[in-house]
C-alpha cells in the first residue's frame, strides 16, 4: 500500500507535457530526434514523450527502447534477472540527438549501463537524459537534463512509478521499502 | 526455484520450469547476435575453459561464440596437445585449471557421466557439452527452441527421433526435454539401434520410418556413425538409406508443415538426403543460429554467483 501519493494521473500527464516542451526547446524543432526508453517503465514513458514532442512541433521523432540488464555491473551480487526485455534501437543513432528516458533516477547505475549500451550501437551527437522523478541518492556522477519532479526520499522509502500500460493506472507513490 | 543451480549436466533432472526459463532467456540473446557489435558485457571478467576430449566443430564454436558475445575470457583445451595425452586424469586437469582461477568449465567427453563426475569435484560451474551416450543438454535445448519458434509451442507437438537412438546423447536429452514440456515423442530406426524398454519412458516406437513420418509434426534425424556399420548394427550405409533414410520420396506424402531437424554433422545420402537437408522442411541452419542464443542463456543463468542464488538453485 502506498504511504503517500506524490503524483496522480493528471499531474503525470501535465509533467510529461512540460518535459516534452522542454525537450523541444533544448533540441529545436529540426526533427531527427531519437527518443529511447529504458525498459520497462521508461520505455512506456518514452512512447508518450515521443508523441508529445511531435505534438509540440518537433517531428519526426524516432522511438527506441533499451534493456540494460546485460550491461549491469552487479550480476554476481543479485544473480541473473530471469527476465531480459527487448533492445530495439533505430538503425542509425550515429550523429543524432538521443533523449534517454527513464522513470526514476536514483543511483545512476542504470544510466551508466544505458550509456555503455548506446555506445555499442553508435556515437550519437548528443545524449540528453530525461527522467520523470529524480529521487537523489546518486552513486555515480550522473545528472538528468530534464527532470519531471525532484523528490526527497527518507531512508527506508521507495519511489514507485505506475504506468497505465503495465500497471493499469498512472501515478507516482512513495512506498515504505519493506512492503511490496 | 529461480535458477539452474551450479551446473547444467542434463535435462533429466531439470524441472519443466527450468527448461522454459532457459528457452525464454534465449530470446533476448538472439537479438544480441543480430547487432552490429555482437557483444554485451554481462560475463566480463569471467574465465571459461572449453575442455574438449572429443572432436567437435559446431558445438565448440557455438559455445565459444556464446562466451565471447557475453564478454567472457575463454581458453580452449582439446585432447590433442594437452597433458591428457600424458596420462593426467580428468579431475587433475580440472583442478589445475581451477588453480588458475577459472569460473566455468564446458566439457565434452567420450565417457557417459564425465560431466557430472567433474561437477561434483570442482567449484566452478560445469556445463555438459556431450558426455558419451548420456546427455547433450544444450543441443536438445536448441532443438526445443527451434521447434518452439516454428510451432509457437512444444506442448502437444509430435516429435519423432529417427536413427541411432541407442548410442545418442542427443536423443536422450531431447526425450527428457520434450516429455517435460508436454510433447509426444516417438523413435524410429533399426531394431538394433532402439534401446530396449524405451516405451517405459512414454515413447512410442515406430519400426517403419514411413509410419513415423506420417505421424510426426517434426523429425529429429540423428547422425549415423560409420562405426555402427563396422560393429554390425547396420548391414550397410546404402541399405540404411534405403530403409530408414529421410529421402525426398518419403517426404513427398508428408504434410508441408513437417519440420526436419538434424544435430549435425550430416551424412548426406545416408540418414538424410541432400534434397531434404536443403529443402523446405529443413530447419537445420536455424538450429545452428539458435544454438548460440541457447548457450548464451545457459552461461548467463549459471554465472550469477551470489550465495542466495546458488542455494535457491540447488533445491531441484
Amino acid at each position: 500500500m502506498p504511504s503517500a501519493t506524490l503524483l496522480d494521473a493528471a499531474a503525470v500527464a501535465r509533467i510529461l507535457t512540460r518535459m516534452a516542451a522542454e525537450i523541444v526547446e533544448r533540441c529545436g524543432s529540426a526533427g531527427g530526434l531519437v527518443v529511447v526508453g529504458i525498459q520497462r517503465r521508461g520505455a512506456e514513458l518514452a512512447t508518450r514523450l515521443a508523441r508529445l514532442i511531435e505534438e509540440a512541433g518537433a517531428s519526426p521523432v524516432t522511438l527506441g527502447k533499451l534493456d540494460i540488464t546485460l550491461y549491469r555491473d552487479d550480476l554476481s551480487a543479485i544473480g541473473p534477472r530471469p527476465r531480459v526485455g527487448a533492445t530495439d534501437l533505430p538503425d542509425e543513432i550515429e550523429g543524432r540527438v538521443v533523449v534517454l528516458v527513464d522513470d526514476v533516477l536514483y543511483t545512476g547505475r542504470t544510466i551508466r549501463a544505458a550509456l555503455d549500451e548506446l555506445a555499442d550501437f553508435g556515437r550519437p551527437r548528443r545524449i540528453l537524459l530525461a527522467v520523470l522523478i529524480d529521487r537523489g541518492g546518486r552513486e555515480l556522477p550522473i545528472q538528468a537534463d530534464i527532470v519531471g519532479q525532484t523528490v526527497t526520499v527518507e531512508p527506508g522509502q521507495r519511489v514507485e512509478v505506475a504506468v497505465i500500460e503495465l500497471d493499469g493506472r498512472d501515478g507516482v507513490d512513495l512506498v515504505e521499502a519493506n512492503r511490496r | 526455484m529461480t535458477g539452474l543451480g551450479k551446473d547444467l549436466i542434463g535435462l533429466e533432472h531439470l524441472s519443466a520450469d527450468q527448461v522454459r526459463l532457459i528457452l525464454d532467456m534465449a530470446e533476448p540473446f538472439k537479438e544480441v547476435s543480430e547487432r552490429q557489435i555482437k557483444k554485451v558485457p554481462a560475463l566480463r571478467g569471467k574465465t571459461i575453459v572449453n575442455l574438449f576430449f572429443e572432436a567437435s566443430t559446431r558445438t565448440r564454436i557455438s559455445f565459444e561464440f556464446a562466451e565471447k558475445r557475453l564478454s567472457a575470457d575463454t581458453v580452449n583445451v582439446s585432447t590433442v596437445g594437452s597433458s591428457v595425452l600424458k596420462g593426467e586424469t580428468l579431475v587433475d586437469t580440472a583442478r589445475n585449471l581451477e588453480a588458475m582461477r577459472i569460473d566455468m568449465v564446458v566439457i565434452r567427453h567420450p565417457s557417459s557421466g564425465a560431466a557430472g563426475f567433474l561437477a561434483q569435484r570442482i567449484r566452478s560451474n560445469v556445463i555438459n557439452a556431450g558426455d558419451g551416450k548420456h546427455e547433450h543438454p544444450t543441443q536438445a535445448l536448441l532443438d526445443l527452441l527451434t521447434l518452439r519458434d516454428r510451432f509457437g509451442r512444444i506442448e502437444g507437438l509430435k516429435v519423432a527421433i529417427c536413427g541411432d537412438v541407442l548410442h545418442s546423447r542427443v536423443a536422450r536429452s531431447n526425450i527428457w526435454g520434450l516429455l517435460k514440456l508436454g510433447a509426444e515423442v516417438a523413435v524410429s530406426g533399426p531394431a538394433t539401434l532402439i534401446p530396449r524398454g524405451i516405451e517405459q519412458l512414454g515413447v512410442t516406437v515406430f519400426p517403419r520410418i514411413e509410419d513415423a513420418i506420417a505421424w510426426a509434426d517434426a523429425l529429429n534425424v540423428l547422425r549415423l556413425q560409420l562405426e555402427r556399420m563396422e560393429s554390425g548394427y547396420v548391414p550397410s550405409l546404402r541399405e540404411y538409406n534405403r530403409v530408414f533414410g529421410i529421402t525426398r520420396e518419403r517426404l513427398s506424402r508428408a504434410s508441408p508443415e513437417l519440420v526436419v531437424l538434424h544435430p549435425g554433422p550430416m551424412n548426406r545420402g545416408v540418414e538424410i538426403d541432400s534434397d531434404v537437408a536443403d529443402g523446405p522442411h529443413s530447419v537445420i541452419l536455424p538450429q545452428v543460429t539458435n544454438g548460440v542464443a541457447v548457450r548464451m542463456a545457459v552461461l548467463y543463468l549459471l554465472a550469477g554467483g551470489g550465495p542466495d542464488w546458488r542455494a535457491a538453485g540447488e533445491e531441484r
